[in-house]
């Protein structure tokens, strides 16, 4: 076993412009630029991209692979068989976040890495639950790596969904829920109660609803909002939309309403004001603060390289726990990055982010330490502020990923 | 605390008036007296001390979370708030919320005041643990006294009258001085708070008890298209002082300013001006530091050497002198006046002023022009007599309560003229609190002045922190964030690319800002992105706005 303290050249797996690349077995995972063979964790728009020559993911991914990546080559595999792709031995296991959604197991030479993409720990009844991979090193997500994100049991966010739209169908007004459109939306179909009203969804949602039916996932049943002819329906009902649909002309048909939104974000009061809908429901499909340290401690690796997040934040913390911690500045943003893409946006979120990869890659080093490198914010991208000070991102002082950019970009979603 | 938590979230969660209401009204209803007596206190803006300082607090919370201080400082900074930082970051565990508001604030909060560091770090482990985050949250606020939920007075007046079927009138007069400091709330004052009329027993401390002041609303356009011919109203100077009333009972003097707050002790040259007063006369006035040979105000930050000065010696007195100056009466004889047309009340409160006939008692004089063509001239000249413009008042207006409705007829009004305006460079930022946390949106802003090698510098004048739209903050956000040098705790300091017209009231000079100048009332009027940073003002502009008065 090998044992290093920057992950850099010769590494299992390395930071390239292109992704995240494995020498041994001559792919990429989640890459952000057109490769030739690319490894997919899962189906979220800021994973899996456009334009590579050949696709793996796990089988139960298929189907949204297919949906999202019309006409790419895509082979799956199930769950915890082995293949070998050149010189390394790959298997895929569940993550616990979306649909399809696994973390990949390398192994070369005896030596195992594991990159988790996204995940949650809280086992979730449409899709198969986490699975803890023995690894030396450990690739992990950061999306909420802060104390102060803490999830309560899934039923009981359930429980107050439900008491909410009871309430709204009671007085006459439709319940609008804002929710990404993959993952999030069916996990929040499968947990409501269907016996208080009809449900009917947005456009964006129904497609992976589909996907999720077919993929063997029991959902109760769902109308588009575009096929209800009669709109006093609206008036007990529970509508799943995407971010995006809030405050735009589609929202005009349901008279009156009270809108929710379902993200972890909506932990803290201030993005919730931000948000300015009248609920916010903390539910996340990515781990929280325990779910992360319980998700590193069960992989038994004694390095921890952390991707997108509160990723300085992360290293630092693991660091004082005494592991070996660095990060990758991948161009990941989350289910919200994904949400982007979702709604005809693909890429522009990210740009920001996939350039400062780039930077640090072709900076020598594959990895950027302590530098706040990663933030990948949307606003810069979008801004059309000019940059007259063009400030070397390595000459800012330690920073975290955060940057609080991470509020921002659901804010754009 | 669990039933106050409640009412808390449902009041947080919530941006509909009607909605804060109900659920004021229906806690009163159904909550122990003891205990809406205290949830009257701090909704209506009670501040009790604090009970534990935010450094136990902050370790206690830390040791129990398990975190290091860095740690606990990052999280800090994502939230914005460090009640809700701490409420979020502590495990939850078996929930056990059984005391009431009353016994919390009693039992627990006031024994931890005494105590020390250790013993306060041990009980609050002990009550965040048997709390969810939201009551944690709550008791948080309650130690800390920074209890903000979005829910005015006038709102809690509304959701008292309500419940126990009151006039809101009433209830305003009665609530003032409930929120003093120096009074606990308990059961008895609440249901007295809340007594059909018949049987409220006015007790010698009401005795002093002002009437709620009625305040004006903000013209923001030409008085001609919006308030009708100029000779239906009563135009006066708008003095730039502390709103104050002066309320003569029982042969005694109480002096309120606007904030509730008795002041009759700060300013004791009124006091004893006010014995050339009658008994039962209230008038409502606007205190200022006085220049009694001249007859006219001295700058506002004369008054502010006597704001917060509880110990008034005989050098203050000689330095800030202070008088009221009269523009309302309110009671006379003992009658409540505040349903006369309001030149009635004006030609009685100069009856009394001339008969009081004393030189800290003066008279708001009137302005009298042809139309409001003159007017807008004369308010020209409202820089160099040291006032903010005027105040119109309607001849046949009644006196409210509070800020009336903009409705198409208001009754008060304030005519302010322009503020004072700069191009200034914003050279530091940081995060903004509750809604803005996390995105930076209090800035430090600077003018250029020369150096001594000839070359020039940003030297930092005024924060401000109001004043963009969203869409702006966020814009500015990203730049702070792509052109940070340097950071100082949650402060950044940026390399100067941004521009911005900041307004402001007043201006002074000032040893001990660094720029030589202390500013009013700084905001941001709007964001220069057509302004080079080399084209911003300079300290020597501002300099030349000191001889303009203010």
């Amino acid at each position: 076993m090998r044992r290093t303290t920057r992950p850099g050249a010769n590494e299992l797996v390395m930071l390239r412009p292109e992704g995240l690349w494995c020498e041994a077995g001559g792919f990429f995972i989640d890459p952000w630029r057109p490769v030739d063979r690319a490894l997919i964790t899962h189906g979220h728009g800021d994973h899996a991209r456009n334009g590579s020559a050949a696709y793996l993911a796990a089988d139960a991914s298929a189907g949204i692979l297919r949906a999202r990546l019309p006409g790419a080559s895509v082979q799956t595999v199930p769950y915890g068989e082995r293949l070998r792709i050149n010189d390394a031995t790959v298997s895929y296991h569940p993550a616990g976040h979306v649909l399809g959604s696994a973390q990949i197991r390398i192994e070369v030479e005896g030596e195992v890495w594991v990159v988790s993409g996204d995940y949650k720990v809280e086992a979730d009844r449409t899709c198969d639950p986490f699975e803890p991979v023995a690894c030396d090193t450990f690739v992990t997500e950061s999306t909420f790596g802060l104390p102060i994100y803490r999830w309560r049991p899934q039923q009981e966010v359930f429980d107050e969904v439900n008491a909410w739209w009871a309430a709204n169908a009671a007085a006459g007004r439709a319940s609008v829920l804002f929710a990404y459109s993959f993952g999030k939306a069916q996990r929040l179909l499968a947990g409501v109660d269907p016996s208080i009203g009809p449900i009917v969804v947005h456009g964006a949602v129904e497609p992976l609803n589909r996907a999720y039916r077919e993929a063997g996932v029991p959902l109760p049943d769902t109308r588009l909002v575009s096929e209800v002819k009669d709109k006093s329906v609206f008036r007990t009902a529970l509508v799943v939309a995407p971010p995006s649909a809030a405050g735009s002309t589609w929202m005009r048909r349901f008279g009156e309403y009270s809108d929710a939104f379902a993200s972890g974000w909506m932990r803290l009061r201030g993005a919730r004001r931000r948000r300015a809908v009248d609920r916010g429901f903390v539910l996340s499909d990515h781990a929280d603060w325990p779910g992360l340290q319980q998700a590193i401690t069960a992989s038994g690796a004694h390095r921890v390289i952390v991707t997108h997040g509160y990723e300085a934040t992360m290293v630092r913390w693991l660091r004082e726990q005494g592991l070996e911690a660095d990060f990758f500045a991948t161009a990941y943003g989350g289910e919200e990055g994904a949400a982007l893409s979702e709604e005809g946006a693909d890429g522009t979120g990210n740009d920001a982010a996939a350039k400062r990869a780039d930077a640090a890659a072709a900076a020598g080093g594959a990895v950027v330490t302590d530098t706040a490198a990663t933030d990948a914010v949307p606003t810069d991208a979008g801004s059309t502020t000019p940059n007259p000070a063009a400030i070397d991102e390595s000459a800012l002082s330690a920073d975290h990923g955060e940057d609080d950019a991470t509020i921002g970009r659901t804010d754009l979603a | 605390m669990k039933r106050f938590a409640e009412l808390y979230a449902e009041l947080d969660g919530s941006t509909s008036t009607l909605a804060k209401v109900d659920a004021m009204r229906r806690y009163f209803q159904s909550a122990p007296p003891q205990d809406a007596a205290w949830a009257v206190y701090f909704l209506a803006g009670g501040k009790p001390r604090q009970a534990a300082n935010a450094r136990v607090l902050r370790d206690a919370a830390r040791e129990a979370a398990g975190i290091p201080e860095w740690l606990f400082d990052e999280a800090y900074h994502a939230v914005g708030d460090l009640a809700e930082a701490i409420a979020h970051m502590l495990p939850d565990g078996p929930v056990d919320d059984t005391l009431g508001l009353d016994a919390w604030m009693r039992e627990r909060i006031g024994m931890l005041k005494g105590s020390s560091p250790e013993a306060q770090a041990a009980m609050l482990q002990q009550w965040w643990g048997a709390l969810d985050w939201r009551g944690r949250f709550v008791l948080n606020k309650l130690i800390t006294g920074a209890f903000r939920v979005g829910v005015s007075r006038l709102l809690v007046i509304r959701a008292l009258a309500e419940a126990f079927s009151l006039e809101p009138q009433l209830l305003a007069q009665r609530i003032i001085g409930y929120t003093d400091a120096r009074r606990n709330p308990d059961a008895e004052r609440f249901e007295s708070l809340v007594s059909q009329p018949d049987l409220y027993a006015a007790s010698a401390a009401d005795a002093g008890r002002p009437y709620p002041f009625f305040l004006a609303q903000s013209l923001q356009e030409d008085p001609a298209g919006r308030l009708g011919a100029a000779q239906d109203w009563l135009v006066e100077w708008k003095w730039d002082g502390i709103r104050g009333q002066l309320v003569r009972r029982q042969g005694a003097t109480w002096l309120w300013s606007r904030g509730e707050e008795l002041v009759t002790e700060r300013f004791p040259e009124i006091a004893d001006a006010s014995f050339a007063l009658p008994d039962g006369t209230v008038v409502d006035g606007e205190i200022l530091a006085w220049d009694a040979q001249a007859q006219r105000p001295l700058p506002f930050a004369v008054l502010q050497q006597r704001i917060g000065r509880k110990a008034v010696d005989a050098k203050l007195l000689r330095d800030a002198p202070a008088a009221i100056v009269a523009y309302d009466l309110l009671e006379h004889d003992g009658q409540d006046l505040r349903e006369r047309p309001q030149v009635e009340r004006r030609a009685l409160l100069e009856r009394v002023m001339a008969q009081a006939a004393h030189p800290l008692l003066a008279l708001s004089t009137l302005v009298t022009a042809d139309g409001w063509e003159e007017y807008a001239r004369l308010r020209e000249a409202s820089r160099s007599n040291g006032v903010e413009g005027f105040m119109l008042k309607r001849k046949d207006a009644r006196y409210g309560i509070g800020r009336t409705k903009a409705t198409t007829r208001g009754e008060w009004w304030k005519w302010k003229i322009d503020p004072y305006t700069v191009d200034a460079v914003l050279i530091y930022a940081q995060p903004g609190h509750g809604k803005r946390a996390s995105l930076y949106t209090d800035y430090t802003f600077a003018v250029w002045d020369g150096r001594p090698d000839g070359g020039r510098a940003l030297v930092p004048f005024a924060k401000a922190y109001s004043g963009l739209t969203d869409e702006e903050i966020r814009r500015v956000d990203a730049v702070i964030r792509r052109t940070t040098t340097e950071k100082f705790g949650p402060v950044r300091s940026v390399t100067p690319t941004l521009v911005m017209e900041l307004g402001f009231e007043g201006i002074q000079k000032s040893p001990r800002h660094k720029s030589g100048i202390a500013v009013r009332f700084p905001r941001i009027l709007r964001w220069r992105e057509d302004k080079p940073v080399a084209e911003a003002d300079t300290l020597a502009s501002l300099h030349a706005l000191l001889g303009q008065g203010g």
